[in-house]
């Protein structure tokens, strides 16, 4: 397939314009460029039939099992788009809620940013939750920046966050981006933190620690607690990364584990399909001592009015308006859709799930730690390398099989890692199928069938020279 | 197997002590595991250095990885070659693919660090 600037043929227009019929404003010589942008010429209809194809060669969770581990890509109820597509929600004006004159006219929308916002703290065992930051680790620079001025409005300077190996890149970004330098912290060899290593690493300098619970190996914190009581000791605050709180919905809540800060990821554990960069929602969650640096504007509400107060000791502004308001009106409808009941079987199952496919696969492939897996189940394919296949070649394998590759090669703890998260959203036959199709591969990697090492060949592209997109970047489509 | 004249470390450095000052990168394994390297992260001149600190890092298609300093020293010197040619660290990894090296370093330090014999048995250790 061409490129789109390979499918450009000079002169060709999609639009074209009416003839000037008003003086020409000059623009400033400085705002002019020097020579004309690269862009590519076609009509309306190549344009449409060109991004129509590409679209139809793409792995979705609408199209195909998408086992991609860490991301839970579930599922999204198409009952949460008719919701977000209600035009009272889809056309609203964000500057209603600029001034007070407008709020009367914005009430429902306030209400629903109110609730949401009550929702995600009940879930979260938070006392406050605000929905302005519009990803996932644009709400951990929000918890980072909520733990630098709860510290420094106690007068001392904290220049330290404590990570696990086994973190996802963005925690330590995140820290690094709010001003603190970041200690990593060991795994343990069952691949829990080595919490006596984190009880090395704490001093008074420490500010906080970040985690994520289920961890990225898939497995619960056993010693949570006794982690948060000896961080508590030095007023060291626990921040939880909401990114795998799928495991956990209404089963325990962060804030009883004694979180004091967290975020949630809307798109991913609430309706909105994930990933590509789309628009997304990290509201942060935040414990008593973190609630008066919330962002602002905050919804309050006054009887069955709702209003909108920054609080004094803000961190200011997130986003502009609400952040992404549209996902916090799916996430709104998939609560309420789901209730209590719905949001603990969310849980269960993707536990359940994950636990059937380690079950099916645990003599194949070598699970990578011995406790029982949480809503993922890590593998290590070092077995199967030392035979010449890679984690890389299985993961090719199976998109010649019809599914999206499991996450491999992260966790970086792991060696040859793959990385399964089937979410609560697959049947049982699909699991079943998903597994054969693993134990095929498994089986060849046995014979080191030469194949694996040139999947796939069904895909409209074969092997990617990775490493020259890597040193070569160069984006067009 | 790793050559005799340069010290290891466990996260995978080598330091080579050539009089003054001290070479630094990382070790044929380290090189391996990471694949083939896109992007080399180099310390800026000048800057005073712990001994296990974070002071470059190196990425390949699978992961990141910080390089932590052998030992205490001052940055004297850093393989700009590798910011066009990150390729170097996998081709030549105790040659021309160097990181950076040191100066004001306590070469009594280096005796802490392991010889080739070790580093070997150590890598072999924690092979699976």
């Amino acid at each position: 397939m061409q490129l789109i600037y390979e499918k450009s043929r000079e002169g060709c227009r999609a639009i074209t314009f009416d003839a000037l019929d008003v003086p020409e404003a000059p623009l400033p010589a400085g705002l002019l460029r020097a020579e004309a942008a690269r862009l590519p010429e076609l009509g309306e209809i190549e344009v449409v039939r060109h991004f129509t194809n590409l679209s139809r060669r793409n792995f979705g969770v609408d199209s195909h099992f998408y086992p991609l581990g860490s991301c839970t890509m579930k599922y999204n109820p198409k009952m949460a788009e008719a919701v977000a597509a209600e035009p009272g929600l889809a056309r609203l004006h964000p500057h209603l809620s600029s001034s007070p004159a407008y709020w009367p006219a914005c009430q429902g929308a306030l209400q629903l940013v109110y609730e949401t916002e009550r929702l995600l703290a009940e879930i979260g065992g938070m006392k406050q939750v605000s929905i302005q930051p519009i990803a996932g680790a644009h709400g951990e620079l929000a918890g980072t920046l909520l733990i630098a001025a709860y510290h420094r409005a106690k007068g001392r300077h904290r220049d330290t966050i404590l990570i696990p190996d086994s973190a996802h890149g963005t925690n330590p970004a995140s820290a690094a981006i709010a001003g603190f330098k970041v200690v990593q912290i060991p795994s343990a060899p069952d691949g829990t933190l080595d919490v006596g290593a984190f009880k090395a690493a704490l001093n008074d300098s420490v500010a906080a620690i970040m985690l994520t619970c289920p961890n990225t190996h898939g497995l619960f914190e056993p010693g949570i607690r006794e982690i948060a009581a000896a961080a508590h000791e030095h007023d060291t605050l626990l921040y939880y990364d909401g990114a795998n709180l799928n495991a956990i919905i209404g089963q325990c809540r962060p804030g009883d584990l004694g979180f004091d800060v967290m975020h949630f990821n809307l798109h991913k554990t609430f309706a909105t399909p994930h990933g590509m960069g789309g628009p997304g929602c990290g509201p942060v969650g935040v414990g008593p001592r973190l609630e008066p640096f919330l962002p602002g504007p905050r919804v309050v509400k006054d009887g069955d009015a709702y209003s909108l107060v920054t609080p004094e000791q803000s961190i200011g502004k997130m986003s502009c308006f609400f952040g992404n308001f549209m996902i916090a009106v799916r996430a709104y409808a998939y609560i309420r859709h789901l209730g209590d009941k719905g949001l603990k079987e969310v849980a269960q199952y993707a536990v359940l799930n994950a636990n059937y496919i380690h079950a099916r696969l645990k003599d194949a492939y070598t699970p990578a730690f011995g406790l029982r897996f949480m809503h993922e189940c890590v593998f290590t394919a070092a077995p199967q390398a030392k035979k010449g296949v890679k984690a890389l070649d299985i993961a090719k394998a199976l998109l010649d099989r019809g599914y999206h590759a499991p996450t491999i090669y992260f966790p970086l703890t792991v060696k040859e890692s793959i990385m399964i998260e089937p979410t609560e959203t697959e049947s049982k036959q699909t699991l079943d199928d998903f597994c054969d199709a693993m134990l095929e591969i498994a089986a060849l990697a046995d014979r080191n069938d030469n194949d694996l090492a040139h999947a796939p060949f069904t895909m409209p592209v074969g092997r990617l020279d990775e490493v020259k997109a890597a040193r070569e970047l160069n984006c067009a489509c | 197997m790793y050559p005799n004249d340069i010290k290891y470390t466990k996260d995978h450095e080598w330091i080579r002590d050539e009089g003054g000052v001290c070479v630094v990168g990382i070790t044929a394994h380290a090189a391996s595991q990471l694949g083939d390297v896109t992007y080399v992260e180099l310390p800026e001149i000048g800057q005073d250095v712990k001994k296990g600190a974070a002071v470059a890092s190196v990425e390949s298609v699978k992961a990141a990885s910080d390089i932590y300093s052998p030992v205490r020293g001052r940055i004297a010197e850093v393989n700009d070659d590798l910011l066009g040619k990150p390729e170097l660290v996998n081709q030549s990894p105790y040659d021309q693919g160097w990181f950076f090296k040191l100066d004001d370093v306590d070469t009594a330090d280096l005796r802490h660090l392991m010889d080739a014999a070790k580093y070997e048995a150590f890598v072999a250790e924690h092979a699976e």
